[in-house]
């Protein structure tokens, strides 16, 4: 069945990019109307894209700073392949953006930008808006920047902060052409600057002057306003996050259902600052943080908090992971629980911080000396880092072990819209303390956990040494005897594996059980689920199957796998799940593979899916 | 509870230092120290990197932790931070604690956690057989140094006092009076310890602080500070530290040559740091400043850590769950 070609713009959800200097507000612009559409009663899903310059030159290719959003009716899983949309502030924000736009579509850009002077900094020998260059789109070019200024004018400001209102002018703007609520950012505005009357009335004098010109825009027939279909969300309460926000959430969740205090021992460092950032006061809520001296500090800090009775946290990127691996081992070696987040970044080395990647797999996995298996999971979304944190947690605790969470930066700083857990239906997460009063050997294991006993100074019962060299079996006294060595490894690898023994069985996230697996993990779930959706609606035979534990493995992930004729493997990678699955599942897979530090797009995985998944025509092959 | 004798902090555990190495000595004031100041097992822990210094913990009969190469400042502060009630020593050594570990030594210290820091100094590398370390003298024939090292070597005083250490002190690994004593000062300060104790490595740096702590020799080699007195030291105690306002440097006078009496010499205060700096820095011909060599009272970092009790737990993460702008599509 060939696609239909959609000739009308009737749409149950949209795809806005907002885009401009670093200076311009369009990260924020970006989160109000992402409230916006959330208190509109949107599904949604958004993309952060931002340069890592903090305040780069205005006007500069390598400033340009984005975001966006897909909003609607439809359950939102990505922030879409192409914007319907685009809001450009400036030149250099719109030409750098003109790749992401099909024929078509719909561009916004501020009109008094265009000046020699901004062209030439934007490397642009004449005016895109003039040249024909544009001649695909419908291009309104508007004079934000004048409009800004005469409607700020009555509130005194002078020409320099006048201007900085016009990110909301376009934001009433936006507002307008979906039909978005603008109480939400009023109240914003009112509270951030309510120390400042004069910016305070400014921005809201820009916000709803951005509004009013757009119902002038329809008067003039320029464009018609789009009331956006309200999402099929169900009767419970929601809120937007990110997945930094939720992953710290988790975080504190899991400290309250073990009923154990936490320590985040971190250092500074893109895209993984955030989780920090949002642990940071909340004290009261049974965590502290402790801003270390180096990523080495942090985990080491980590872990010391582990061994005094406290559940240990750290959490950085690739490369701070690399700095911090030693002392994983440690963790290892000496039986502790620690929890350890990798927001992955674009690498190797430095590589590139503010663009994601799903490289650090192997990292995670495979990346220590000495026989360390640890046990490593994945959050898919944003809003997923609340439970893959809780998880985390009752593995490390569980188990006596470290573990490694990977997230990246696509999840770190997007945002969904996240259906409200029921707190009550969390269960309580044991852990390996013991009596306090009890006395007793710290190296008697659970025999199903292969879990230690967490004993911690303070308890008269349990005085013990342990530490990195390697130690006997029964007493944790130092040992070289090589039968012990022996008896040492498999402790640790029957302890990783017997993880597996805890963990539900892979499912098939939609999708049939036969014909082509879309094998993902991580932030591609979004896309992959989207793009499955589709070639199952075209008829394909296609299952997705979506790893959240990636080490070990769920048992029955195999024998899943063995009954699709193939197996595709999307990742932000050059291929290592894909070497993971050959590895322990002995499985031949297809690689779909991509590093440019963006997210894979629907059309990108479902063209792949259309070369491999045969078509639903078992009856027919039958004659 | 029944007061413990050094014996109660032994282990099981075969001591396996080379016979003769100058740890023996320190293990054993630091097994007194704790008896002599009703240390409890349980509330103990001793936290160590890698060096021949740092299998110590195996030895002492409390909570240990044997950790890795340079970090045990970086761990021990989460022992501290984690279990406040905690008294947590680290255990290290030159190469441990101000080569791979520098880095942690310096914020351990200046952070001021409550921390009891001893760095066995013994000029070498020991556990790696022998390599030239960062407080080896420039000329030090080792290993990896065959024609002699040209590199400066780093002074452990005085980095810990251009970190901010509160508290700096130092000692000799064989002597059984005056350690057990600077132990016990510096585990009495609220806030991140430092103490130098100079240990001789039998094997590959034998007797390298001979001409400070041989014991012929040691009462003219040695000062021996002590809060709010005279700078006096000498085997007939008539020696004293001058500071020449000229030079703005010590020297050394003998009372009642020259006209000098008691009250021309230098009074030790240990809250001052220009003092600790001249007391630090000081060398032959100069003798070698012993004892508490600066204390200068700071908030302890862990005490200010922990200022918000957690209380209604549950309450406040449902609070947080709810914190943001929320969609409520609940049917009334």
């Amino acid at each position: 069945m060939a696609a239909q070609s959609d000739t009308i713009p009737d749409k149950t959800s949209y795809v806005v990019r907002f885009a401009g200097d670093s200076g311009d507000g369009i990260q924020l612009q970006g989160q109000q109307f992402t409230i916006a559409s959330a208190l509109g009663g949107h599904d949604l899903a958004t993309l952060p894209d931002f340069p890592a310059e903090i305040r780069a030159p205005t006007g500069t290719r390598y400033g340009v700073s984005a975001f966006q959003i897909q909003f609607g009716g439809d359950r939102i899983t990505t922030p879409g392949d192409a914007p319907d949309v685009l809001i450009a502030f400036n030149p250099a924000a719109l030409v750098v953006n003109l790749p992401h736009l099909q024929d078509g579509a719909t561009i916004i850009t501020d009109e008094n930008a265009y000046t020699t002077q901004r062209l030439k900094r934007a490397d642009l020998d004449d005016n895109p808006l003039e040249n024909g260059s544009l001649d695909r789109f419908t291009v309104h070019a508007v004079p934000i920047s004048d409009l800004t200024q005469e409607a700020v004018k009555a509130h005194g400001l002078g020409t320099k902060d006048s201007l900085r209102c016009k990110n909301f002018w376009a934001l009433g703007l936006m507002l307008w052409l979906f039909d978005q609520p603008r109480d939400a950012t009023r109240q914003w505005i009112s509270i951030k600057f309510a120390r400042d009357e004069q910016v305070r009335s400014a921005n809201l004098a820009a916000l709803d002057a951005g509004h009013a010109y757009g119902e002038t825009m329809e008067l003039a027939h320029q464009v018609h306003q789009h009331p956006t279909p309200q999402a099929p969300l169900a009767d419970v309460e929601y809120r937007t996050l990110t997945g930094a926000e939720a992953l710290s959430l988790g975080l504190v969740a899991a400290g309250e259902l073990a009923d154990i205090g936490l320590l985040f021992c971190s250092y500074p460092i893109t895209p993984a600052s955030s989780v920090l950032h949002h642990l940071a006061g909340l004290e009261d809520a049974g965590v502290a943080t402790f801003q270390a001296e180096d990523e080495i500090a942090a985990v080491c800090a980590a872990i010391g908090a582990s061994y005094g009775g406290k559940l240990g946290l750290t959490s950085s990127s690739g490369p701070g992971i690399a700095l911090k691996t030693e002392a994983i081992g440690l963790a290892v070696a000496a039986e502790l629980p620690l929890v350890v987040v990798n927001s992955q970044r674009a690498g190797p080395s430095t590589g590139m911080p503010t663009k994601t990647e799903q490289s650090d797999l192997y990292q995670a996995v495979y990346g220590r000396n000495g026989d360390t298996p640890i046990p490593v999971i994945a959050s898919r979304s944003p809003a997923d880092c609340f439970d893959v944190a809780i998880e985390a947690v009752r593995i490390a605790l569980r188990h006596m072990t470290p573990v490694i969470l990977l997230t990246d930066g696509y999840i770190a700083n997007a945002s969904e819209l996240w259906a409200l857990p029921d707190y009550e239906q969390y269960a309580a997460i044991d852990h390996h303390q013991p009596d306090p009063d009890a006395a007793g050997d710290v190296f008697e294991r659970d025999p199903a956990t292969h879990a230690r006993v967490w004993a911690h100074p303070g308890l008269p019962g349990f005085v013990y040494r342990v530490g990195g060299i390697e130690k006997d079996l029964h007493s944790g006294n130092i040992s070289y005897d090589p039968a012990n060595h022996q008896a040492m490894t498999d402790l640790r690898r029957a302890k990783v594996e017997s993880v597996a023994d805890f963990i539900p069985d892979q499912r098939i996230d939609n999708g049939v059980d036969h014909g082509l697996a879309v094998v993902a993990w991580g932030s591609t779930y979004g896309t992959v689920a989207q793009a499955v959706r589709e070639a199952l609606n075209e008829g394909l035979n296609v299952g997705h199957v979506h790893i959240r534990h990636i080490n070990p493995l769920p048992r029955n992930l195999g024998g899943l796998l063995a009954g699709y004729d193939r197996v595709l493997v999307p990742e932000l990678n050059d291929g290592q799940m894909a070497t993971l699955l050959r590895d322990k599942l002995l499985v031949e897979v297809t690689q779909l593979n991509k590093v440019t530090g963006q997210p894979l797009t629907v059309s990108e995985v479902k063209a792949e899916i259309q070369r491999l998944a045969p078509r639903n025509i078992r009856e027919a092959t039958n004659e | 509870m029944s007061e413990l004798t050094f014996k109660d902090f032994e282990t099981d555990q075969e001591v396996r230092w080379c016979p003769g190495c100058g740890d023996y000595s320190i293990l054993k004031a630091v097994q007194r120290t704790l008896a002599a100041n009703g240390a409890r097992p349980e509330n103990t822990v001793f936290v160590s990197g890698i060096g021949c210094s740092s299998r110590l913990p195996y030895y002492v009969e409390t909570y240990g932790f044997h950790t890795i190469h340079g970090r045990a400042p970086a761990i021990a502060t989460g022992v501290k931070l984690a279990n406040p009630d905690a008294d947590v020593w680290v255990i290290t050594g030159d190469g441990d604690g101000l080569s791979i570990g520098g880095n942690h030594l310096i914020h351990a210290l200046r952070r001021n956690v409550d921390l009891n820091i001893l760095l066995f100094n013994n000029e070498i590398y020991g556990l790696t057989k022998g390599q030239y370390s960062p407080t080896s003298r420039i000329g030090t024939t080792s290993p990896s140094t065959p024609h002699g090292s040209f590199d400066a070597p780093v002074h452990p005083g005085l980095l810990a006092l251009g970190a901010g250490a509160g508290f700096i002190a130092r000692a000799v690994d064989i002597d059984q009076k005056g350690l057990p004593q600077i132990l016990t000062d510096a585990n009495e300060y609220d806030g991140a310890a430092f103490v130098e104790i100079l240990q001789n490595c039998i094997v590959y740096n034998k007797d390298v602080f001979d001409d400070v702590v041989n014991k012929k020799t040691a009462a003219d080699t040695q000062i021996h500070v002590v809060n709010g007195e005279p700078l006096i030291y000498g085997k007939n105690r008539d020696r004293g530290l001058r500071l020449n306002p000229a030079t703005l440097r010590l020297e050394s006078v003998v009372l009642g040559e020259n006209g000098i009496s008691e009250a021309d010499i230098l009074v030790h205060d240990e809250t001052n740091t220009t003092i600790a700096q001249l007391l630090l820095n000081m060398s032959a011909p100069l003798p070698t400043a012993m004892g508490v060599i600066h204390r200068l009272p700071r908030p302890a970092f862990d005490r200010a850590f922990w200022q918000h009790k957690p209380t209604e737990r549950r309450a406040k993460v449902l609070d947080l769950l709810r914190h943001g702008n929320m969609l409520d599509r609940r049917t009334a």
